[in-house]
Formats: C-alpha cells, structure tokens, sequence
C-alpha cells in the first residue's frame, strides 16, 4: 500500500521519543488521529477508483446503443456496486479521513476522544468492501438490484450473494456509527478551554450535525437491510403482499434513511467550502452564525422529505404537496449557504490557488445540481423525470461536482500540513481543469437526454440517444484519467517531493490547525492552546 | 477514557439502538397509518357487519373488477364480472373463480387493493374469500361470492372504483400473515 511510503511525522518536536511504531504494526494498532485520517483518505481514494473504474464499464458499454461489451446482468451489478462503493466507500470514508485529520486540530484537542474505536471503525471496513466486491466473482452475481436495493428486485429475485451484501452494509454502518459516535464525543468533550460552540470553525459545526444524521439514520439502514435478509432467507414477510407485506414500504423505510444520507454526504462539503472561500477571498466568513442555523434546518428538513423520492408510487394528493413543499423549503437554507460564499468572495481580494479553483468550481456547479433537484421537487414533472437520465445528472451533480470537488479541495487545501511540502501546482492546475471540463461533458448531456426519456439502469438505449451518450463516454473517460493525475499527485506529495511549507501555508487562512508546524508533529496540542 | 467521555459514549449508543428499534417500529406505524388514512388501497381485511345501518341512495358508481396472479401460475384466476355500477349503500355481490391448475392440494390468499387509494376507507365488505386462505384441491374450481357496499360517505369526487385482487400460492405465507388479521377473517 502506498500509505506505508508515507511517515508525515518524524518531525523534531518534544514527542519524538514516542512517535510512531515502525513498518505495518503502526498502521494496523494506530490510535493516532492523523495516522487513520491518512488511512481513510488512501482507503477512499482506492475506492474512488475501483468504483469509478465500474463507471468507466458502464460508459463503455452505453458508448454504442445495443449490447457489446458486457450482459445486461453484469451491466446491472456495475451501476449497483459503483454507487454502494462511491456512497459508502469514497465519499463517506474521506469525510470521514478529514473529520479525523482536522477536528482535533481545528479544535484545539490532542486526539480524538474514543482512539481505540476509531482504529477498529477504520480496520472493519476494508473488509466490508472486500466482502462486498467478492460477491462480483461469486456464482449468481454481486448485488444487480441498484444501490437502494428496492424489494421485490433484493428479496423474490436476486442472487443468494445477497446475503454477503447485507452483512457488508451491515459492516459499513457499524463503521460509520462509530465514526460519528468519535466526532460527537471529541467535539461536546474535548475542545479547548475557550473554544466556545460559536468559535468553533463552520468544518468542525457541519460534521457535529452530519455526525447527528449519521447515528440518526444508519440504523434505520440497517434494520432495513436486516428485513431484506430475514425476507430473503427466513420466510417473514416485511416487503411480500402475499404475506400482508408491502413493497412500497421498503421505499418509505429505505428512504427515510436515503434522504438524511445525501446530506450527510454534502454538508461536510459545506464546511470545507466555508473554510476555503474566506482563506483566499482574504475575508472572514459572511455570516457565520446564518451558515451554523442552514445547516441545522437542513439536517432538520432532511428528515421530511423523504418521499420525493417515491412520488410516482401513487400517494394521495396530499402526500405529494407536503413532501413537494418541504423539499422545496430545504432550497431556502442551501440558498442561504450559497449567498454568503458569493457574500464572502464580494470585494474580497481574491486570488485563485488550486483549493480556490475547485472551491468556486464546487459553488456553481453544486447550485446547478440543486436547480434540477429543485426541478424533480416539483410533482407533476417528476413524473415525467422519474428513473430518467435527468436524475442520474441531478445527483452526479451534486454529488461529483458538489462532495468529491470539495474532498478534492480539501486535500489541496490541507495537504501541505500533512506532508509539510507544497504539491506539483502545475499538475494539480491540470487535475482541475481537465476535471472541470470532462465532468461537464460527462453530466451535462445527461440532462437533455433525461428530458428526452433515456431510462437510467438500462445497458441499451433508443438510436436518438446516441450521440449525446458517446459524448458522455468520452466526458467519462477523460474525467477518469484526469484523476490519475491526482493520484501522481499525491504519491509525489507524500513523498516529500516539493518545497517545504511554513506552519501557515496560505497567507489568508485562520484556525488553529495553521498554528502548528508543516508537516503537523505527530502529536498536536498535548497542551491545550489559547484561544483569543 | 474520561468519564465525561463515558457517559456521552453511553447516551449516544443508546440513541443508535434506539433508531435501530425504530427502524422496525416503522412497520407497525406504516400499517396502521395506511389503515386509518387508506393511504396506499391496502383495504381493512375483516367483515363488516351486514346488518350496519345502512343509507341506500341514488348515487351510483362503477367498480371495475382486476384480477392477477402471482408469477408461479398455479392457479387461473378470473373475475365473473368485468364492470358492475352499484347504488351506494346497496349490498351487491360479485363471483371470482379459482382453479387449482396443479395436481397437488393449494392454498391460496389473495390481497385486495383499491384504486383511488383513500376510496378504500368506503369500501366494506360482508363476505370475501380474500379474509382468510382457501383451500383448493387437485384440479379444483371454486367460484367464490364476494358481498359489499359503498359507504355513504364516499367523497363526491369519486365516481369509479378499482378493485384488484392478486392471487398469492400461499405456503409459508400462514405463518407469517398477520394473526390476528387471520382471525378477524375468519369470525
């Protein structure tokens, strides 16, 4: 693994003596917050790339409208196990990584409160995924039934692998769980004297509240996959109307966890753009405590709205305008968000290092994302939306262009501080502008074919499609290799290959964690700091 | 680990199995909210007292009958009546007939559904072969009658009704069907 190349912290500081264990020892018994900070980043990113390896199947076989490359079968396990591993395995694990890096040093604390635990949230989850990716190679197929894994399609009619999938779920959320548990208890325990609830950076409030969803809901995932496997194996009847089940419970059970779970996805996202704009538009954030209360109402929201996702299941009336006015109320908080990054950038001196560009990459194309999210909010053209291409843009673009530019702005941003030395600029510039210009080529056809009525979760596709899917194969293979361009990034970074850094690396940033020396010590803030 | 640590630990482990349990409580909560509200068409699966006051007016409706089966094809299933236009408040019979295309004793249960959703809360029926499972020998064709009436209530909206039967070949299904639904069917 790469991560062994990389030792950030044999730095001369008064820890010296007990710094790190030597070879893999120190990987697998680390109770350091930085050492599994690193872990989930590598790990993450891995995942980022076997997953998008599965997407790069699926455009490879939608290039050319017919059957060529692969069966419709394994078409159907690709699309599924590349949104279990981006969800659960890229996206959610690297926030999870930056959680671990940067809340005790934005906090002021000298590790995370519960260190045993996080080592073994970290270690349960490569085998997770091993399990999980095992399945593709087992008889009957990985999980072909989507990532949200609707019964019938998980229980009646799929593959007896299906119980590997769930145990794999049920390990990813058992190592979430204890993940958020960790940020919870650090952040209520273990601030510094002085770093009130008020002071505390926008990074350190959207994880506390995304920690809150996380224990809110992966349970509830769980005890839904749980019914899947008892449905499957030992003859209950949670989803099956020939027991006095119901199918379309599954959506409302599934759901009620899906919704919150996007959030979770996006509003550490939020926090990383809040700490960015400010560094380099020279500027203190526009309206803190207004960024502290949207963020708290969307986790709110997030909880009533699930049954936009489910709309043409046939819900009286009444259903359909409670759960369209709720969604479209959550545009008010997200609004908020958006107004007071373009507030910040107003009049700032701004200037555009690479956490910057991506940054300002995130704030418009996230809003795009949100404007065809507010477009599936409305009922009656979500009819005509519904399981089309147009949501699989929609959330490609809150999702790719939103969390994973601004995990990507995060390394950018802090990466220095890990490795103590300043990153190939003139590869990161390329990284993002060839990213910036394939994944518009990759999602924005996307949209018109949706409109058009190109099904999603099809491997083939009408003739009047074709050439906007060639384009989306070329946007989707060009984006996939312009992420191997941050993976030789990253590899030179961690091998110190660069200038070294001051402890503050950009001259605009504020917080504790530009207090500490480049690269930051192994141990940090074993006294606690004053806080002005 | 501190203690502040442990107690904030215990608290929040709590709230996980809490929203675990919850998770199932759902179920519940989701059947009895689509029994009150008749959100979803599953109709109440129990007898209605035939001799309830009833309010026979001029109003009428249709009702179309649809009929289907489950993909294991054990059983044809077909509606006597394709469309019938009742007065509402009026008891009306209908006739469905199964035939056990198997040379094995069956049991069957069907599960009704009623389309606009909220019209099933008016939809009360007297007798129904749907309120419990029947039994079908070997190659054997049973025309089961089917009693109901309309509710008076019915809002004004409503002028046409679908009732869907799916016939389910039930197996493990006793074990698992709701009791106590069971046994409201059967008085």
């Amino acid at each position: 693994m790469t991560t062994l190349t990389e030792n950030p912290n044999v730095a001369a500081t008064a820890d010296t003596h007990h710094g790190p264990a030597k070879g893999l020892k120190r990987w697998l018994y680390t109770t350091n917050h930085k050492d599994i900070g690193s872990l989930y980043l590598w790990f993450a990113f891995i995942m980022f790339l076997i997953g998008g390896a599965m997407a790069m199947v699926i455009r490879a076989e939608l290039f050319q409208p017919g059957l060529q490359i692969v069966d419709p079968h394994f078409f159907n396990q690709m699309t599924t196990v590349h949104g279990l591993i981006m969800v659960f395995g890229a996206v959610m694990p690297a926030f999870t990584g930056l959680a671990n890096w940067m809340i005790p040093m934005m906090i002021g604390a000298p590790d995370m409160a519960l260190p045993r635990m996080n080592n073994f949230s970290f270690w349960i989850l490569p085998f997770a995924f091993l399990i999980l990716i095992m399945t593709l190679f087992m008889e009957g197929g990985g999980p072909a039934f989507g990532w949200t894994f609707y019964a019938p399609l998980s229980t009646t009619y799929s593959s007896d692998t299906t119980a590997l999938f769930v145990f794999s779920v049920h390990i990813m959320g058992i190592s979430s769980i204890m993940g958020a548990i960790n940020v919870i208890v650090t952040i209520w325990n273990m601030r510094a004297p002085g770093m009130t609830w008020m002071k505390m950076p926008l990074f350190v409030w959207t994880w506390f509240i995304t920690a809150f969803l996380l224990i809110a809901v992966m349970p509830v995932l769980a005890g839904a996959v749980t019914m899947v496997l008892t449905d499957k194996f030992f003859g209950t009847s949670f989803f099956d109307a020939a027991g006095g089940g119901d199918p379309v419970m599954f959506q409302h059970i599934f759901w009620f966890f899906g919704h919150p779970e996007v959030y979770i996805m996006i509003l550490p996202a939020f926090g990383v753009i809040s700490a960015i704009v400010p560094t380099f538009a020279r500027k203190p954030l526009f309206g803190y405590a207004s960024m502290v209360y949207a963020t708290a109402s969307i986790a709110l929201l997030s909880f009533v709205v699930w049954a936009h996702h489910m709309f043409t299941t046939g819900m009286p009336l009444f259903g359909e305008l409670f759960f369209m006015y709720c969604t479209m109320l959550i545009s008010v908080p997200t609004g908020v968000k958006v107004f007071n990054w373009v507030a910040t950038l107003w009049r700032g001196s701004i200037s555009f290092e690479v956490p910057m560009l991506f940054a300002l990459a995130f704030i418009v194309l996230f809003t795009i994302g949100g404007f065809s999210g507010l477009m599936l909010a409305i009922t009656p053209v979500d009819f005509q939306y519904h399981d089309t291409y147009f949501v699989v843009a929609h959330f490609h673009y809150v999702l790719v262009t939103g969390a994973v530019f601004s995990i990507i702005a995060a390394a950018y941003y802090w990466l220095p501080k890990w490795t103590g030395v300043m990153y190939d600029v003139t590869l990161a510039k390329a990284h993002f502008w060839c990213s910036l210009i394939s994944v518009n080529l990759l999602f924005f056809p996307m949209h018109f074919v949706g409109l058009a009525g190109m099904p999603r979760r099809i491997p083939d596709y009408s003739l009047q499609f074709a050439d906007f899917n060639q384009w989306i194969s070329i946007g989707g293979f060009a984006f996939g290799l312009s992420q191997l361009i941050f993976l030789a990034l990253l590899i030179k970074a961690c091998r110190k290959q660069g200038k070294p850094v001051d402890a503050k690396v950009w001259d605009g940033a504020e917080g504790l964690e530009w207090e500490v020396a480049s690269p930051a010590p192994y141990h940090t803030f074993s006294t606690p700091p004053k806080i002005k | 680990m501190t203690r502040a640590n442990l107690v904030l630990l215990r608290k929040l482990v709590l709230v996980v199995f809490g929203m675990f349990l919850f998770g199932f409580a759902l179920v519940p909560l989701y059947d009895t909210f689509c029994e009150i509200t008749g959100i979803n068409g599953r109709i109440i699966v129990k007898a209605e007292d035939s001799d309830a006051d009833k309010v026979v007016s001029d109003r009428r409706v249709k009702i179309q009958f649809l009929v289907k089966t489950d993909a294991k094809n054990e059983f044809d299933f077909k509606s006597n009546q394709k469309f019938i236009e009742v007065k509402i408040g009026e008891l009306s019979e209908v006739s469905f007939e199964v035939k056990n295309k198997t040379s094995s004793l069956q049991l069957a249960q069907a599960v009704p559904s009623v389309s606009p959703g909220t019209a099933s809360l008016y939809l009360n029926k007297t007798e129904c072969f749907c309120f419990s499972q029947q039994i079908l020998q070997a190659n054997e064709t049973v025309v089961y009658p089917m009693r109901f009436f309309i509710d008076e209530d019915l809002p004004e909206d409503i002028s046409l009704l679908t009732l869907s039967y799916t016939l389910y070949q039930a197996q493990s299904v006793q074990a698992s069907y709701s009791k106590s639904e069971l046994d409201k069917g059967a008085s």
